[in-house]
């Protein structure tokens, strides 16, 4: 202590003050800061199974070195989380041609498979990668600051619940219900189909957690008036006010007029 | 009252068709139908049948009866569903739905089988008889017609309105004026609209920030495909003038330079495009980007904008492209306004046509 004490006024005391307190902040930052999406490298092995598993259900369409084709869009540097994605969720291997690919919330692959076709793509150029449970855990968003972003840049295509909404010839923008975290994630930085990018620097991934958690926190919600009739506005409203409504009073009118047997 | 009433009343046009035949009718339906007269009394149930009668007796009192059990359960629902120590706004949520639906289905019954029990009860057992009103002529007898005239003429006369044309001159002054202070006084209920239609709070330097998340946007970080809602650097906070926010909304999209024709590109930087958000229909938001078509769909009426042909209409009933702001970037790189609209922004006006 003394020792520390007699060097206190060391011209070089400042110096070793400042880089000492450079690298406790540096590793506070470190351990504190929210990790960049970051999956294990893969083996070598991952990815010549995965090259085989996307010979044998994608390369028809994305070409046999995924360069691509007539609308199948080429796949080198989409990233492991476009493929996840599209695979996790059942849209791709697509089933039939049409205005888009459907969610069928079914993967056709498998979890092995997927993941090893995933690292095969992700091999091919650098892209977004799969982000990690603690970067899509509902749990620690701001519900409220999702909305509000939610409502910004969401809310046109999803609907004001994230119950979906109709595109032109026949796209759409799909319901939410059945998105996972991970899912919601993945479609918010990739874009997929239709869909918009909405990278790191647009929504940045606190963010991202933010809109995932009301996403899930809105779908979780019970409806105060008893039936949320879909949710979708005033098209289901009013066909249940004209239908069971108006129908009601036309029983009563009728009822009223007509004479007791 | 009787059936034997109502067809004595009906007798003089009902059978002798000959008669019918012989008066002058010219083109009336009267001459080629009889006129059928009322139909035949039918009594009902509990008229003829004592039984039926006490059933429909008990079928209003049971009625009445659901009305009371009505009330009681809605007297129920609202002291013993309690929302006090609910932890959650989901289950708060839930507590208050099921409040919501005890309540509305007591007060139903309460209220409707009151209702439908009284017509129940008019219907079956309040007596049942036709009674004919016969019309009568609406017209006043020509005394009462000739002695209205008189008053009418007997107070011009004494009013000596057309003896002092001074006194008719100057109430006619006074009446015409005393509507012009409702003309100041409604002209003055509000702000005049100025020239808040044709002009958007953007002016050559604005920063381009994001709408909700906030913060300026340097344009190297924006990928292709990406979609950023901006306002101008200013306006972010929900707390500003509201109307002005309104007018700025403003949609940043950065596609490959390659896809944009010549029109977009004098307004483009690097591929990255801006156009004001309001449709130039009705002035809904448009802002449902399709990546892969670049098409921008406005969901109110489904006018559809092409943003690689400088957002040209390829659909639906808007008639103008949405104007575009023109973009740059700044000293450090961040998107900044080259100049304002060119044009006014949203709908038409009467002035615009």
């Amino acid at each position: 202590m003394t020792a520390l004490a007699a060097r206190r006024r060391h011209p070089m005391a400042t110096v070793v003050l400042v880089l000492l307190s450079l690298t406790v902040v540096g590793l506070i930052y470190a351990l504190a800061a929210p990790g960049k999406a970051t999956a294990a490298p893969a083996s070598s092995d991952e990815v010549a199974a995965g090259k085989q598993v996307f010979l044998a259900n994608c390369a028809t369409c994305h070409g046999l070195d995924a360069e691509g084709r007539r609308n199948a869009p080429s796949l080198i540097g989409v990233g492991a989380a476009a493929v996840d994605f599209q695979v996790s969720t059942g849209r791709m291997p697509l089933q039939a041609t049409g205005p888009q690919a459907p969610a069928s919330h079914e993967n056709k692959l498998g979890t092995d498979k997927t993941r090893q076709v995933t690292s095969y793509v992700a091999s091919l150029g650098p892209g977004p990668s799969i982000p990690d449970a603690d970067q899509v855990d509902p749990a620690k968003g701001n519900e409220a600051k999702g909305a509000d972003l939610f409502r910004t840049n969401c809310e046109m295509c999803h609907n004001f619940n994230g119950k979906g909404g109709a595109l032109t010839r026949g796209k759409y923008a799909p319901n939410l219900d059945k998105a996972t975290p991970t899912e919601i994630y993945e479609a918010m930085l990739t874009g997929p189909q239709s869909m918009p990018v909405f990278g790191d620097s647009t929504i940045s991934p606190e963010n991202k957690r933010d809109i995932i958690a009301w996403v899930r926190g809105v779908n979780e919600e019970p409806s105060p008036g008893g039936f949320n009739l879909g949710s979708i506005g005033p098209v289901s409203e009013g066909l249940a006010a004209w239908v069971i409504g108006l129908v009601a009073l036309i029983g009563c009118a009728v009822w009223l007029g007509a004479k007791a047997s | 009252m009787s059936d034997g009433t109502g067809t004595d009343e009906m007798s003089t046009s009902d059978h002798p068709t000959q008669q019918v035949a012989t008066v002058e009718h010219d083109g009336d339906a009267a001459e080629r139908f009889e006129n059928p007269g009322l139909p035949e009394h039918r009594s009902r149930m509990a008229d003829v049948d004592p039984k039926a009668a006490r059933r429909a007796e008990r079928q209003v009192a049971a009625l009445f009866g659901l009305s009371v059990v009505g009330t009681i359960g809605t007297m129920v629902a609202y002291f013993a569903v309690k929302f006090e120590g609910i932890s959650g706004s989901n289950a708060y949520l839930q507590r208050v739905q099921l409040s919501n639906i005890l309540l509305g289905s007591g007060l139903f019954l309460a209220l409707f089988c009151i209702g439908i029990g009284a017509v129940h009860w008019a219907k079956t057992l309040m007596p049942d008889e036709e009674r004919i009103e016969l019309r009568h002529p609406m017209r006043s007898s020509d005394e009462d017609r000739a002695a209205a005239v008189e008053i009418l003429q007997e107070g011009a006369a004494e009013s000596g309105l057309g003896r002092r044309p001074l006194l008719r001159n100057s109430l006619i002054t006074a009446l015409a004026l005393v509507p012009l202070p409702a003309v100041a006084l409604l002209r003055d209920t509000g702000p005049m609209p100025g020239r808040a239609l044709e002009t958007a709070p953007w002016k050559a330097g604005d920063k381009l920030v994001r709408d909700a998340g906030g913060g300026p946007i340097k344009a190297a970080d924006v990928q292709i495909g990406t979609v950023i809602h901006v306002m101008p650097d200013g306006l972010q906070e929900t707390g500003a003038k509201l109307e002005e926010r309104a007018k700025a909304a403003v949609l940043v999209i950065r596609l490959n330079p390659d896809d944009l024709g010549d029109a977009a590109k004098a307004g483009a930087y690097d591929g990255i495009v801006a156009y004001s958000k309001i449709c130039t229909h009705l002035g809904c938001p448009v802002a449902l980007y399709e990546q892969q078509t670049h098409h921008l769909l406005c969901p109110c009426h489904q006018s559809t904008f092409d943003v690689t042909k400088n957002c040209e209409v390829v659909f639906g009933p808007a008639k103008r492209p949405l104007p575009q702001l023109a973009i740059t970037v700044d000293d450090e790189g961040y998107l900044v306004a080259k100049n304002g609209f060119k044009e006014p922004i949203g709908p038409s006006y009467w002035e615009r046509g």
